[in-house]
C-alpha cells in the first residue's frame, strides 16, 4: 500500500533502530513525551518499545481526547439525548466512554437514539434526512477535529438548517503541554510533538517550549519509520545540548499550518475562560465553545444542561497516568476492575488512550519467553 | 456458535452478570462468549460444557453426527459477492465442515416483516436454493414466521445442518502442541469490510466483494492430505481471526504466535482498516477457515490448499507455542511485536 508501506520499511527500521542505540549509547537516561494519542496507539501496535533501547523512555501525554474529557460533560450530553425527539451522534471513540449511568452505548439498548457517525457532516446529513429530529452531535478532539466541526456548522448556518446542534467539548493542545510543564512531579527531556494536530496549528505554537523550556520538540508522523527518525532527531537535539522545534512529518504538517482550517475556527469558535480536563484539573483558556453567531446551533445554549460534575473514582489514578507519572500497568485497577470491556477511566476507553494501548498490546507479554524466530 | 451436546444434569450456577443485552452480546468477541459460557452453558449444558466449538457432536443409536444452527440477520440484505440467502447456507456449511463434517441436510426457519416485497424474498430463497446446490446439501424443510410491520428489518435466516462427520479427523483444541503449525486458507476481512461499504455509511468506495462462500472442498482438501495432523479448525466470522484464535490460545491454554507479515490481507481491506482505525485481525470473514496442523504435515496441508479451487493464497500464518499461555501475540516485520485480543464490543454490528 503506497504512503504506508514505503514508512514500514523492515531494513530502514533496523537501520534507524541502530542509529538510535548509536546516539543513545548507554551513559543516560532519555524522557520523551508522545503527546498525542495516536503516538500511544502506534508505539503499541507496532512494538516500537520492544526495538529502543533501555534507556530511551517513552511517556504517554493527554493527547487523545476521549480520555481528558470529564465524565460530568458526557453526563451533560446524554441528558440532553433523553429526550426522545433528539439523536445523539458522536464519533465511535465516544461509544463506550462511561458516563455516570453508562455509556452512549448502553443508553442505546435502553432505547436512546445514539448513532455513530465518521465525521461531523455525516451528523448534518443525519439531521437533514431527519427533519422530525433534532440531531446533536457531541463534538470531541484538538484542533484536528474541530475544523471540520466549524465548517459543518457554517454550513447548517449557511443552509439554514435548524434541527442541528453541536455540544462542543473541542480542546486545544498547547494549554496542555503548558500545564504538563507546570507538573512539578514531571521530568522530561523532550517531546514528539503530535502530527495530525500540527496539520492545523503548524509548528510555530511550540516555539515557547524549545525557548522559554529549552525543550526540544520534533513534529512527528504516524508510521513506524517517522516515529523513530522524530527519536533519532530528538536525540542529536540532546546530545548537542540544542532545544529547537524541528518537523519530520514535512509530507504533511506545513510549518506555518492550515490558514483556511485556522479562519474556520476563529469564525465559529471561541475560547472558554476555562475548561476542565479530566487528570489536569481546570486549565485557564484550553478548550472551544461556539461563538453568539452561532447560538442557535450551540446545544448548550438550546437546551437545559445540568452542568454535572462527577469526580472520578478515588482509587483509579487515570490523572497520574495522563500526566506520565504512572504507567499504566502502575494504577491499582489497572486490568482488574478496569478493562477495555469495563473501564472504569477513559483512558481504557480509547484505542489511543494509553491504558488500552497497554493493555490490548503489552499486558501479559511480560510472561513472554523471548524465542521469536522466524519459522521460515 | 454452537455448543457441544449434553442432557443436563443439575442446574449450575449462573455467572453471567451483564444487567442488559447490548449489541457486543452478539458480536461474537468476549461479551458473546461471557453469555453463552455464564448464562446459556450452565443453564443448558450443566457445569462443564467444555470448549465451544462451531458444531455439536451428537451420537443418535450409535451413529455420531455435527448439528448445527446459525441466524442471520445482515444488513444490507445483498452486498457485493453475496446476500443473506446465500450467507444462510453457506455460514451453516462452514459450522460444520472446519467441525469435520460434511453438511447433509439443513431445515431453515425464516422471519419475515410484514411489508417486505415478495420480489425480495423470492431472490433470497432462489439465492438458498442456488447455494445449497453448489455446496451439495439439501433443504429438508423450514418454518415460516411473520411479525408487524416494524418489528423486524425486512428478514431474518436461522438455518440448523446436520453433517457427517468426516472419517480420519478429530477436531480437539486440548490435542494442539507447541510447535503446531496456524494455517489461513485466504485472505482476511473481505465480508466485513465489504458489508461496511455497501451500507454506504461511508463517503469512500472499493472494489471489494465478500469472501461468503462453502470452505467444505478445502476442509476435505486438508484433511485428505493432512487428516491425522489436523487438530483445530475455525471459520473466523464474526470477531474475526483474533477472536478465533484467543479462543484457541484459552482452550488449549497455550500460545499462538502469529507473524505479521505472513497474514494475507488484499490492499483494499488494509486500506479501509487504516483509514477507520480497525484492525484485519478483528474484522468477519464467511469464506476462510484456520486450522492448526502437526508441524510433519504443514507442507502436505498448504500444499493440498493451494491445489484446490479458492486455496491458491493460503499460508502458515504462525505456530503453537508454550507462551504467552493463553494469549495470542503478534510478531511485526522489525522485530516488535504485540498482544491481539479478542474483539471487545461492536465495531460493525449486524455482519452476518
Amino acid at each position: 500500500m503506497r504512503f504506508v508501506d514505503e514508512f514500514r520499511e523492515p531494513e530502514l527500521i533496523s537501520k534507524a533502530a541502530e542509529e538510535i542505540r548509536r546516539l543513545a549509547g548507554t551513559e543516560r537516561h532519555y524522557r520523551m513525551m508522545e503527546v498525542c494519542g495516536g503516538h500511544t496507539h502506534a508505539i503499541y501496535r507496532f512494538g516500537l518499545k520492544d526495538i529502543l533501547p533501555e534507556n530511551i523512555e517513552l511517556i504517554h501525554g493527554p493527547g487523545c481526547p476521549v480520555c481528558v474529557l470529564p465524565m460530568g460533560r458526557i453526563d451533560d450530553g446524554l441528558s440532553i439525548a433523553q429526550d426522545p425527539n433528539v439523536i445523539f451522534a458522536a464519533f465511535g471513540d465516544m461509544m463506550r466512554v462511561p458516563g455516570t449511568q453508562g455509556s452512549p452505548l448502553e443508553h442505546k439498548a435502553r432505547g436512546m437514539d445514539v448513532r455513530i457517525v465518521y465525521s461531523p457532516s455525516d451528523a448534518l446529513k443525519l439531521a437533514r434526512m431527519n427533519p422530525e429530529k433534532h440531531v446533536m452531535f457531541f463534538a470531541i478532539g484538538f484542533e484536528t477535529t474541530a475544523p471540520s466541526t466549524a465548517l459543518t456548522l457554517m454550513r447548517a448556518k449557511a443552509e439554514g438548517i435548524r434541527n442541528f446542534s453541536v455540544f462542543c467539548n473541542h480542546v486545544t493542545i498547547i494549554p496542555a503541554i503548558r500545564a504538563i510543564l507546570d507538573s512539578p512531579d514531571m521530568r522530561l527531556d523532550a517531546f514528539i510533538g503530535p502530527g495530525h494536530v500540527s496539520t492545523v496549528i503548524g509548528c510555530r505554537p511550540y516555539e515557547w517550549i524549545a525557548r522559554n523550556e529549552g525543550k526540544p520538540i520534533v513534529v512527528s508522523g504516524f508510521e513506524p519509520l517517522d516515529m523513530l527518525q522524530s527519536v533519532v532527531m530528538l536525540l542529536h537535539q540532546l546530545r548537542k545540548g540544542e532545544a529547537k522545534v524541528e518537523n519530520q512529518y514535512k509530507r504533511v504538517v506545513p510549518w506555518e499550518g492550515n490558514r483556511a482550517a485556522l479562519r474556520a475556527m476563529a469564525e465559529v469558535f471561541e475560547l472558554r475562560p476555562y475548561f476542565e480536563w479530566r487528570g489536569l484539573g481546570f486549565i485557564s483558556q484550553s478548550a472551544l465553545r461556539l461563538r453568539d453567531t452561532y447560538a442557535k446551533w450551540d446545544a448548550e445554549q438550546r437546551f437545559q444542561v445540568p452542568g454535572i460534575r462527577v469526580t472520578d473514582p478515588k482509587a483509579a489514578q487515570c490523572g497520574e497516568v495522563l500526566k506520565g507519572v504512572l504507567k499504566p500497568h502502575q494504577c491499582k485497577l489497572f486490568g482488574r476492575e478496569c478493562t477495555p470491556e469495563h473501564p472504569i477511566g477513559a483512558l481504557m476507553v480509547s484505542s489511543e488512550g494509553s491504558c488500552a494501548a497497554y493493555f490490548n498490546y503489552e499486558h501479559r507479554k511480560a510472561s513472554m519467553v523471548n524465542s521469536l524466530t522466524s519459522i521460515a | 456458535m454452537s455448543v457441544p451436546a449434553a442432557i443436563p444434569s443439575e442446574p449450575a450456577r449462573v455467572r453471567f452478570r451483564d444487567p442488559q443485552i447490548e449489541m457486543a452480546h452478539g458480536a461474537g468477541g468476549k461479551a458473546s462468549r461471557r453469555l453463552v459460557e455464564g448464562l446459556f452453558a450452565p443453564l443448558l449444558f450443566g457445569n462443564s460444557p467444555g470448549p465451544l466449538g462451531d458444531a455439536a457432536v451428537v451420537d443418535i443409536g450409535g451413529t455420531k453426527m455435527a448439528l448445527t444452527t446459525d441466524s442471520f440477520v445482515v444488513k444490507p440484505l445483498t452486498f457485493p459477492g453475496g446476500s443473506i440467502g446465500e450467507l444462510a447456507v453457506n455460514g451453516t456449511v462452514n459450522d460444520l465442515a472446519v467441525s469435520g463434517a460434511k453438511a447433509e441436510a439443513l431445515v431453515v426457519t425464516y422471519v419475515l416483516e410484514a411489508g417486505l416485497p415478495t420480489s425480495v424474498l423470492e431472490a433470497e430463497v432462489r439465492a438458498m436454493a442456488q447455494a445449497a446446490k453448489d455446496a451439495g446439501v439439501r433443504i429438508a424443510g423450514g418454518d415460516t414466521k411473520v411479525v408487524e410491520h416494524g418489528k423486524a428489518d425486512q428478514m431474518y435466516i436461522t438455518t440448523t445442518g446436520v453433517g457427517r462427520l468426516l472419517r480420519g479427523v478429530v477436531i480437539d483444541p486440548g490435542s494442539v502442541r507447541p510447535g503446531d503449525k496456524v494455517l489461513l486458507s485466504g485472505p482476511i476481512g473481505d465480508h466485513g469490510i465489504t458489508i461496511l461499504l455497501a451500507r454506504g455509511e461511508l463517503d469512500f468506495e472499493a472494489d471489494l466483494r465478500s469472501d461468503t462462500r462453502s470452505v467444505f472442498p478445502l476442509v476435505e482438501a486438508l484433511v485428505h492430505a493432512a487428516g491425522p495432523g489436523v487438530r483445530w479448525m475455525r471459520d473466523p466470522t464474526r470477531g474475526g481471526a483474533a477472536t478465533s484464535l484467543n479462543e484457541l490460545a484459552r482452550d488449549c491454554g497455550l500460545g499462538v504466535v502469529l507473524f505479521e507479515e505472513r497474514i494475507p490481507v488484499r490492499d483494499t481491506v488494509r486500506g479501509a482498516c487504516e483509514l477507520l482505525g480497525l484492525d484485519p485481525l478483528h474484522i468477519a470473514n464467511e469464506g476462510q477457515f484456520l486450522a492448526v496442523v502437526a508441524p510433519e504435515y504443514a507442507d502436505a496441508a498448504i500444499n493440498a490448499l493451494a491445489l484446490a479451487p479458492g486455496g491458491s493464497e493460503a499460508q502458515v500464518i504462525g505456530e503453537i507455542r508454550e507462551q504467552p499461555a493463553g494469549s495470542v501475540l503478534i510478531t511485526t516485520l522489525y522485530g516488535g511485536s504485540r498482544i491481539i485480543d479478542m474483539l471487545v464490543g461492536d465495531p460493525l454490528p449486524r455482519i452476518c
